[in-house]
Formats: structure tokens, C-alpha cells, sequence
């Protein structure tokens, strides 16, 4: 019996248990000091990386709290000169900026992402499992590719900069990442349901906006707020093809300004004013995406408990 | 009656549940277009979008060549566009920042599973998470104003004692550079390891960790041995999604590098990488200039797609073993 258990191939179930009984056979004491050493490792690690969340946080709060101020937020910003280098001006322009481009791009997206999550949601077959994985990826890649993207299409056809174009790109952003919780949604809503509505009578179209859709409703919502977290302070295809502007402007065929870029082109400013301003702007916008990211959660959280 | 029960079968087939293939009733016909229609318009603007970068980069290749892959100068100025300091930069960066944030990920999903007390574990993992909300070009300022000073007076002289001034700690040290543009990456990819390899490490079977428990390795030594080797497909997938970030990063990495684009000599020299020169370079680039941009926007599309790719595959196997 024995033999013929040692002409089997390795198996790496058995390979580990012996590994394992090999370091369990050294010494008890040693053993527990060393794990004791190794678990010190593992919180450390954890310290460490909490430690950025924790200096930008701060430096954050240091810095931009000050800058602050009714006016900071509706204001149009001021252009620093020699004679008046410390004064700060408002960020009114890029609020809009943000606003007009993240909002218009979000209606946009929402609707198509919610159709093509119930096409993938609903659908087996080749095509959709290849509009999944081309869906994922493009989720992962780099924003700024968008950007030249809308600046190809969008910049060089109408031979100018826009809040056109920037919402283009944040649109073919937000709309893998909704998809992706559109779909994972859908899916999660019982067969049942759907099946029920449809002995009813009802017909597909009826079945999903009446029952699939309310069902799969709290995802639905996570998804499309974390999405536009990400948004928001997208800067790298905003800066391509957005412009530049100083002026509050709701039009978004005019060149525009937006939170994210004005941190970027203060950052590299040699006013003191700027910088400030750019610790408030930056204040503004991770308050903004903290109350989206967690918002996403209560909402979540709180439908999820009426739903029962 | 028999054609009535015919129908709803039909009905029920087109719903989809046995594969959506079947041709729709008349009355589904509208829902059936329309959301192929959404994934048609979608996946139309994928296609322009690849099509639009290769059209874009078109004129770069014919007349540059495999220069532009092999080329160790990017100078626009001579009209010099080889990328190879760019990808340099690119490559580099993003391994440094694995070589940070890998072991710290480990370690952190690790404590939050196995070490962590229950009513600790949901608050710890979401403001790990955290990390990932805060915008790019938030920890770009942060890397500038905070990081730079700290990097210049404290980080860098020490790793160049550590070395006695040799390779890679070797030159002039300002504080910017490719090791900033690292370690600012590091901290932005940290929480995707995390988030990822957390699903993966928690998906271990419990018998396994039990019985290595029972054949009396340590808690450590369990981790090490058995949850670690157990979670590598998905932890390889975790790394491979914290690389496919790193090396698309761009505007953080654009305001601490130093955008020069060189040759790097050592983790202390200034750089561009491919995302930091099209943010950099793009709004005052016309003809030639843009044509090689949009090459370099290519290369960073080809190298990031299949890092994802391969990351998906990775993640999507080692969830499934598991299911």
C-alpha cells in the first residue's frame, strides 16, 4: 500500500504538509517569539500605510481651512500681481467649470451605463463576455488617453478648446465604472423577480425599469456617485482640451476651468497666494469626494433597509 | 391555447435567462434594440477611440520609424522623438512603487483579516480605502509641498549614506525626481493592492489555515506558508492592477518628477515618463511634435491594456478557484 502511494506524482497538498511539519518541528519558543516579531511586522505595515491618509489629511486641513470663505467658493479668481502678490481670489469659475462638465457628463453617462449593464446583465454570449472584458479594461486605463481622444475628435474638428470636449472624455470615463456596478446590480436581483413580472404580463422593458431596476436601485446609486467622485477630480483629460478660463461661464462650448486643473496650474505657480489657494481648492474637492464616497454608502446602506 | 403557451415560452426564452439569443417577441422588440444599442454606441466609441490614437500617431511612425521606441533622446526642440527615457522613467517608477507598496498591501490585508479585532476591521479597511478617493493631482500637491522638503533633506541623504553615494543613490539631490514620482505612486496604488488582495487572502479556505494550524505552525508561520502560497494567482493580480495604475499615473507623477526627459542615471534624477510628457508637452505641441505624442500615447495604451488584461485574468481565476 505504501508503495504504491510513493509512485504517485507529488501532490502539493501533501508537499505543504510536510513543509509545514518540517518548521513545526523546530523549537516551540523560538517559533512563537518569531511569530510574535511577524504579527509586530504586519500591524507596522498597516501603520505605515495609514500614514499618507493621515499627513494629507492634515496638511489639508493646515493649509487650506484658512482660504475658506464664501467668497473663495463664488468668487472669480484674481490674477496675482508684483504690487499684490497675497491676494486670493475665488474659485467661482472652476465651481462652475466642475459643476457644468461632471454634471452633463453624468446624465449622458448614467443612462448608457444602465443599458449596457442590462445587456450584460442579461445576455450570454460571446459579444456581451468580449464587451465585458473590453468594458474592464478600459476602466483601468490611464484617464489622460481620453483626453487626446476628445482632443483628436473634438479640439482639432471644431479648431477650439471647450467644455464640449472635457465632457466627452469624463463621459467614455464614467461610463466603464457605472457599467461595471450597473451590471454587478443587475445580476445580484433574483431570477425570481424577474420571472414573476413576467408571468404577470409584463413586458421586458416594463419588468426592468418597474422591478429590476428599483431592486438593483442602492448599487445602481454606489456606483454612479463613486463614479462621479472619480470624476470630479479627474484632471490629466481635462487639462488636454478644456482650455483655460477666468471667468464664470455656464457655456460649455466656451473654453472653461474646473477644480482639479486649477490646483494643478497653481501647484506650479511661485505666489504664495496661489499655492494657497491651491491647499483651498484641493480642501474643497476631497471634502466633495469624501461626501460622494461615503454618501454612496448611506444611501446604499439606508435603501438596502427600506427594501427588506 | 397551444399557440398562447408557445408565446410566453417565448417570452420567457428572450428574457434571457437561457442565453438572450432567441429573436424577441414583436412587443420586446423596442427593449431588445435598445440595449444592444447602448453596448453598440459604447463599444463604436471604443473602436473610434483606439482608431483615433493609431490615426493620430500615424505620421510619427512612418516617418521616425522604430526610432521612436529605440531612440534615447526626446528633445522637441532638435526634433529628436525616441521615447526610450520616457519608457525608462515609466518602468522604473512603477517598479520602485511596487517594490514600496507591495510588502506594505501584504501586510496590511493580512493584519486587517487575521489580526485586526472584528469591531476594528470595517473602519481600518474603509479608510484604507480612502486613499483611493483622494484625487491624483490632491496627492501631486501634497508630494510637492510636503513630500519635496522632507525627500530633500531627510530621505535622500540618508539612502545615499546607505550606499556611500553609489548606484542608485548616487548625484545631485533635490527632492524631485524618479524616487518622489515612486514613492507618491506607491501611495497611490497602495489601497487597489489592498482592496484586491484582501478578497483573495479572505477566500483562503478556512480547513487550510485550520489545518495548518492543527499540524502546529504558528499563526505567522501559517500566513506565510500556507494563506500567502494559497491567495498567489489573485495576489499576482492584485500587483499586476497596482502596476497597469502606476504606469498610466499622470498628472501626480507630472508635478513631482522634474519632467525632463533623460536618460536616468539614478532614483535621485529628475525624468518624464510617457503620461507625464503628453500632460506636459501636449498644449504646445502642433505637427510633428503631437504626432509623436500621440505615438507615445499608443505605446502607453498597448502596454497598459495588456497589463490589465493580464491582471483581469489573474483576479477572475484566482476568485474563481475559490468559488
Amino acid at each position: 500500500m505504501t508503495d504504491v502511494l510513493m509512485d504517485l506524482p507529488p501532490d502539493p497538498i501533501l508537499e505543504r504538509r510536510r513543509v509545514i511539519q518540517e518548521t513545526a518541528s523546530k523549537k516551540i519558543g523560538r517559533r512563537q517569539l518569531n511569530s510574535r516579531i511577524l504579527s509586530g511586522v504586519f500591524g507596522l505595515t498597516l501603520v505605515l500605510s495609514l500614514i499618507p491618509l493621515v499627513s494629507v489629511l492634515a496638511t489639508l486641513i493646515k493649509r487650506g481651512v484658512g482660504v475658506i470663505s464664501w467668497g473663495f467658493l463664488t468668487h472669480d479668481p484674481i490674477q496675482p500681481t508684483l504690487i499684490n502678490q497675497n491676494a486670493v481670489g475665488g474659485i467661482g469659475n472652476a465651481m462652475v467649470g466642475s459643476l457644468v462638465v461632471d454634471g452633463i457628463a453624468a446624465l449622458v453617462a448614467v443612462p448608457l451605463a444602465i443599458l449596457i449593464g442590462l445587456y450584460l446583465a442579461e445576455t450570454e454570449s460571446r459579444t456581451a463576455n468580449f464587451m465585458r472584458a473590453i468594458t474592464e479594461i478600459m476602466t483601468g486605463l490611464p484617464s489622460i488617453l481620453l483626453g487626446v481622444f476628445a482632443y483628436i475628435y473634438i479640439v482639432l474638428t471644431m479648431k477650439a478648446y471647450s467644455g464640449f470636449a472635457a465632457i466627452v472624455a469624463i463621459t467614455f470615463l464614467m461610463v466603464p465604472v457605472i457599467t461595471k456596478a450597473a451590471e454587478t446590480a443587475i445580476r445580484g436581483v433574483p431570477h425570481t423577480l424577474r420571472e414573476a413580472g413576467l408571468a404577470l404580463g409584463a413586458r421586458n422593458s416594463k419588468v426592468s425599469r418597474g422591478v429590476i431596476l428599483p431592486v438593483a436601485a442602492p448599487g445602481l446609486i454606489t456606483g454612479v456617485l463613486l463614479s462621479l467622485a472619480r470624476a470630479v477630480g479627474e484632471t490629466a483629460p481635462i487639462l488636454l482640451v478644456i482650455g483655460i478660463s477666468g471667468r464664470t461661464d455656464w457655456n460649455p462650448f466656451h473654453q472653461m476651468s474646473a477644480l482639479p486643473l486649477d490646483i494643478y496650474q497653481d501647484s506650479a505657480s511661485g505666489y504664495a497666494s496661489q499655492q494657497q489657494e491651491a491647499w483651498g481648492i484641493a480642501l474643497v474637492l476631497v471634502v466633495a469626494v469624501l461626501v460622494l464616497s461615503l454618501g454612496s454608502r448611506f444611501v446604499a446602506a439606508r435603501m438596502r433597509r427600506e427594501q427588506r | 391555447m397551444t399557440e398562447e403557451s408557445s408565446s410566453t415560452k417565448t417570452r420567457l426564452l428572450s428574457r434571457g435567462l437561457t442565453g438572450g439569443i432567441h429573436p424577441p417577441v414583436k412587443s420586446d422588440l423596442g427593449y431588445w434594440l435598445s440595449i444592444r444599442a447602448g453596448a453598440l454606441i459604447f463599444g463604436a466609441a471604443i473602436v473610434l477611440f483606439v482608431w483615433s490614437i493609431l490615426h493620430q500617431s500615424l505620421s510619427a511612425w512612418t516617418s521616425h520609424g522604430i526610432h521612436i521606441l529605440t531612440g534615447t533622446v526626446w528633445s522637441p526642440s532638435t526634433s529628436n522623438y525616441g521615447a526610450l527615457p520616457l519608457i525608462l522613467a515609466t518602468l522604473i517608477t512603477t517598479a520602485v512603487a511596487l517594490l514600496v507598496a507591495v510588502p506594505i498591501g501584504l501586510g496590511t490585508s493580512l493584519t486587517i483579516i487575521f489580526f485586526l479585532p472584528q469591531r476594528l476591521k470595517t473602519p481600518i479597511t474603509s479608510l484604507v480605502e480612502l486613499l483611493a478617493a483622494v484625487p491624483s493631482v490632491v496627492y501631486g500637491l501634497w508630494g510637492l509641498f510636503v513630500l519635496v522638503p522632507w525627500m530633500n533633506t531627510t530621505i535622500e541623504p540618508k539612502l545615499a549614506s546607505i550606499t556611500g553615494g553609489g548606484f542608485p543613490f548616487n548625484g545631485a539631490t533635490n527632492g524631485f525626481g524618479l524616487l518622489l514620482a515612486s514613492i507618491v505612486l506607491s501611495v497611490m496604488i497602495l489601497p487597489t493592492i489592498v482592496a484586491i488582495s484582501r478578497d483573495v487572502i479572505a477566500a483562503v479556505p478556512h480547513e487550510q489555515i485550520e489545518g495548518a494550524l492543527s499540524l502546529g505552525a504558528t499563526k505567522s508561520q501559517t500566513l506565510l506558508k500556507v494563506v500567502l502560497p494559497e491567495a498567489r494567482t489573485g495576489i499576482f493580480g492584485a500587483i499586476t492592477l497596482g502596476a497597469g495604475r502606476a504606469l498610466g499615473e499622470t498628472i501626480a507623477v507630472a508635478m513631482v518628477i522634474g519632467s525632463n526627459p533623460q536618460i536616468p542615471k539614478s532614483l535621485f534624477s529628475t525624468g518624464a515618463t510617457l503620461s507625464s510628457t503628453i500632460a506636459t508637452e501636449f498644449g504646445e505641441a502642433s505637427g510633428a511634435q503631437l504626432a509623436a505624442l500621440g505615438a507615445l500615447a499608443l505605446i502607453l495604451m498597448v502596454i497598459t491594456a495588456s497589463v490589465n488584461a493580464g491582471a483581469r485574468t489573474l483576479t477572475r481565476r484566482a476568485l474563481r478557484g475559490h468559488a
